[in-house]
């Protein structure tokens, strides 16, 4: 039976998306249905994982199979979905505290063990669900009501950290520019090894300071300069400028991408874990019984 | 009566190789149907340090390593020491007589046997692992056993390596013929027979059974004394199909783990007791998720990083309490080795089933001690059941939507793996309704919040049939029940056996489900008013606490030990006579009154000053 044609709202589920009007994580959804339609993925090959956070509730926001764990641990959970079932489309989507504050370590290293998911963080410089306190991506002075005489700490930079991590695909996006963010997501899912897709998606009710027109007056596209993705040194120049230029678009795209975790992992060459058979014959069971013999 | 038992002691520095000394001796006496049991108490460093190993040899298998020594191979002065002392009379101790001395008389009736290791094993000056070979040559031959075994065993270790079997054949006989010339045998005769045994840890026996019960994906963080399984499964990955991973901590390893378990694979991980209160939140993730995962907590003594080479069963309260909020959750702790084999079995089973976290808690006597096990209990075919999984479908079942949260009377909602059309679901840490849609996020919802607490707690009404009841031991109407859950099953039937033949009268019940207690089956059992004694590896009393909590049975004594070393027969026995003598809390420990205080097996036991174990020959210095 040939599927029929998907389109972008054949991913919108009955149950609304309850974040605040405004808010730039619709934005951030929108565009994944358009880029989960554009590359015909069927909703039951899609999985969707989550931690915590305004952002963290995406996965109960598009038809397809979906997990809202916990705070910043939802890297982790992808990564066991992932070795056990190659065959799905995984997307982690979460917001900056979720991946650069909590989660952290588990963000540098998924890089480094370059599993396939494509990683979406909202990033809206800023604690969102639990009503506004600072993030590790919030700005030097910016005042949150947990630094209310300005942040005293430097602020981290996924990008570059991605870059020394070994991530093979780094992009930064805006949701207030969805039809740019639909060509990085589609790129990122496609890209064979771990994606980061880092989207400015303000936060309206929180982050009065970083404003969709705060980052309008910023942000460039790299697409629109001659930068080149496959070079690394260009692309951690561009990663680390920040000011009144901040690039999106692709920073760098590994020219020689490294096969994949759930592609090297000698357990996973044939079909999906999930799939193989969980028996063990009697003669292998003597043999491993032999062994202590 | 009793079949005839040998207990030899094996003491070096770390590096010394007294594990592969040991492993020799096991596997040549296991080729001719004698069976063991070892324990070796070590500390926590690479190289130097003290290591002791215990090894009990018996036709009839030993459930535990005895409390008392035969023979002694003592791999340096240190050990020659600390150990000698430990002799029993007819024992005997061997040495390296051109290196080492002892310090002190032996105890009486105790034949020293220096080996001139430099004429026995020319090498040895290159190769000091040599001295091993010598002594278990000799060894052998004063345990009246042939040496054929011995050499079969170096041929298949080094198969590899024709001239290193030569090299310690020539050693072993050397050293075997010096002792039939020189020294006398001991008196206890064991019995060769046809049983065949393998020799595994608990450890190696945990991941084997897991890798025999389906086990497709194993996950973990390096934490002894759990390593050794994450080792098992990854030498045996490629050839089994299993996705073994170690991962950054175990936080990653407990998510990837229950991850994997919900796209449908049986997912488990090990860890001891600080990387799994790392774990503890997401235990409560699979809690309301309803994913099944298998997580074993290797217990050492606590807390924090205590004694990281030493065993205790302290972690109840923390496996009892991983994670907040009320959720299904089931505990076994293995009451044996044998028992590490079949537990993942049984956990993966009723974790697929009943749709929960399983926490196995084991300790590291269990799982860094090994035993023979018969080959015949090893070579089984273990029943997989996955429960109501629905891995294949081409849209929702019977045209209805698909819940997979449905509020069932059992409890038990079908699980279809993600990947199949027509059965779209999120799995939420929040609150959830049966279709996976969150109650977390509208204004409250009593009604609906009651129902997906209840539904999931109604899970627990039908799981005990499932799971192991405890079973009484010895004379049903004994005036004295010995109380035990988890490793200690071995140690205290073999205590109750002394006890009973001492002329007291006690039976014993022992628990290795502890979520949910077999309460109907144990307070039957309990309520005959009969001495109840609990015999805990804890300084609280938590299996105590737990029992009083469950069933309002308060024991009349507690025989309890946390000094880092495990039970002896002659601790527990002596803790029930206290306890009979009227005694509450009785708290044993690994020392013997006598023993030097600079140089005891335990750690630091009381040293009374007496006299007669002073040692004439001057101490080395
Ligand atoms: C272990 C743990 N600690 C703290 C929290 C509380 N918490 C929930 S979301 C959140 C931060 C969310 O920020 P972010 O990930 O940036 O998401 P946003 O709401 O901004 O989209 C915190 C601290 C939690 N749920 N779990
Ligand atoms: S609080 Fe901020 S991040 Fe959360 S939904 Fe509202 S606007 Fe979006
Ligand atoms: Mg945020």
């Amino acid at each position: 039976m040939a599927s029929p044609v998907l389109v972008a709202k054949d991913y919108k589920p009955e149950v609304p998306s309850d974040w605040c009007p405004g808010c730039g994580d619709f934005g951030v959804l929108t565009a994944l249905f358009q880029a989960c339609a554009d590359l015909q993925i069927q909703p039951h090959d899609l999985l969707v994982v989550s931690g915590i956070g305004c952002s963290s509730n995406l996965p109960g926001f598009i038809r397809s199979y979906g997990v809202h764990s916990i705070h910043g641990r939802a890297l982790p959970f992808a990564t066991g979905s992932k070795l056990a079932n190659g065959a799905m489309t995984v997307v982690v989507t979460g917001g900056d505290g979720d991946g650069y504050g909590i989660g952290l370590n588990h963000f540098i290293q998924a890089m480094r063990r370059n599993i396939n998911v494509t990683y979406i963080v909202m990033n809206n410089e800023i604690y969102g669900l639990t009503t506004g306190q600072v993030s590790p991506t919030s700005e030097p002075g910016m005042k949150t009501k947990t630094t209310p005489l300005g942040n005293l700490e430097g602020m981290l930079n996924p990008l570059a950290l991605a870059l020394a991590s070994g991530c093979g695909y780094i992009a930064r996006g805006f949701s207030g520019q969805p039809k740019h963010l639909v060509q990085l997501y589609k790129d990122g899912i496609q890209h064979p090894g771990f994606a980061l897709i880092d989207v400015f998606s303000p936060c309206v009710t929180f982050n009065k300071h970083n404003s969709y027109t705060w980052f309008r007056e910023r942000v460039y596209k790299l697409e629109e300069e001659d930068h080149e993705v496959g070079n690394f040194h260009a692309a951690m120049d561009k990663a680390l400028e920040w000011g009144d230029r901040i690039p999106i678009g692709l920073v760098y795209r590994n020219p020689k991408p490294p096969p994949p975790l759930d592609v090297t992992d000698p357990a996973l060459t044939g079909e999906p874990l999930v799939h193989q058979s969980y028996e063990i014959d009697g003669d292998t069971r003597r043999e491993l019984i032999q062994e202590f013999a | 009566m009793s079949e005839p038992e040998v207990i030899v002691g094996i003491g070096g520095a770390a590096g010394d190789g007294t594990a592969s000394a040991g492993n020799t001796l096991v596997l040549s006496l296991a080729r001719q149907g004698i069976a063991s049991y070892s324990y070796n108490a070590y500390q926590s460093v690479i190289r130097g340090g003290h290591s002791w190993l215990r090894i009990r040899f018996s036709a009839k298998k030993p459930l535990n390593h005895g409390d008392q020594v035969n023979a002694l191979i003592a791999l340096n002065q240190d050990s020659l020491d600390r150990h000698l002392q430990e002799l029993q009379p007819g024992g005997i101790a061997l040495y390296n007589g051109a290196k080492l001395a002892p310090s002190y008389d032996p105890p009486s009736k105790v034949q020293l046997c220096p080996l001139p290791i430099p004429d026995l094993a020319p090498d040895s000056t290159r190769l000091p692992v040599m001295q091993n070979t010598v002594a278990v040559g000799a060894l052998t031959q004063l345990m009246g056993l042939s040496s054929g075994r011995l050499e079969s065993v170096f041929e298949a270790t080094f198969a590899k390596k024709p001239q290193v079997v030569q090299q310690n054949v020539k050693a072993a006989r050397a050293g075997y013929e010096y002792a039939s010339k020189n020294f006398n045998p001991l008196k206890t005769r064991l019995t060769p027979n046809d049983q065949t045994w393998a020799q595994a840890s608990g450890n190696h026996l945990l991941a084997m059974g897991a890798a025999l019960a389906g086990c497709k994906f194993y996950v973990a963080y390096p934490m002894s004394p759990a390593t050794h399984v994450l080792e098992w499964f990854a030498s045996h990955a490629q050839r089994l199909g299993i996705c073994v991973r170690q991962v950054e901590d175990e936080i990653s390893v407990v998510n990837m783990c229950i991850g994997a378990n919900h796209m449908g694979v049986r997912g488990m991980c090990a860890t001891s007791g600080g990387g799994f209160a790392l774990m503890t939140e997401a235990i409560g993730m699979a809690g309301i998720m309803e994913t099944p995962a298998v997580i074993i907590n290797v217990m050492r003594a606590g807390p924090s990083t205590g004694v990281p080479t030493k065993t205790e069963q302290a972690d109840l309260n923390q496996a009892f309490g991983a994670s907040q909020g009320d959720f299904p959750r089931v505990v076994l702790a293995p009451t044996s080795m044998s028992d590490c084999f079949v537990t993942p079995s049984q956990a993966f089973n009723v974790a697929d089933r009943f749709q929960l976290p399983v926490i196995i808690l084991a300790d590291l006597l269990l799982c860094e001690g090994s035993e023979t096990v018969a080959t015949e209990v090893l070579d089984v075919e273990f029943p997989i059941d996955r429960g109501e999984l629905i891995t294949k479908a081409d849209g929702p079942p019977d045209g209805e939507p698909y819940l997979r949260y449905k509020n069932t009377p059992s409890g038990i909602s079908t699980r279809a793996i993600p990947g199949l059309p027509g059965h779209l679901y999120v799995a939420a840490s929040d609150e959830h309704d049966e279709d996976g849609v969150l109650l977390s996020d509208v204004y409250t919802d009593p009604i609906r919040r009651k129902k997906m607490v209840d539904k999931r707690v109604r899970k627990m009404s039908t799981i005990l049939k499932h799971l192991p009841a405890p079973v009484l031991e010895g004379p049903a109407d004994a005036e004295t029940t010995l109380l035990g859950w988890g490793s200690t099953w071995g140690v205290i039937k073999e205590a109750a056996e002394q006890l009973n033949a001492a002329g007291d009268s006690v039976n014993h019940l022992h628990v290795k489900t502890l979520i949910p207690l077999h309460i109907d089956e144990i307070t039957a059992t309990l309520n005959r008013g009969q001495r109840i004694v609990i015999i805990e590896n804890n300084q609280s009393g938590q299996f105590a606490r737990h029992l009083r909590a469950e069933t309002g049975i308060v024991a009349h004594g507690h025989v309890r030990k946390y000094d880092g070393e495990p039970f002896e027969p002659k601790h527990i026995v002596a803790g029930v006579k206290d306890v009979i003598g009227g005694q509450e809390v009785v708290e044993v420990i690994s020392t013997e009154p006598g023993w030097r205080t600079d140089h005891p097996t335990g750690t630091s036991g009381a040293w009374d000053g007496l006299k007669a174990k002073k040692p004439s020959v001057p101490a080395k210095d």
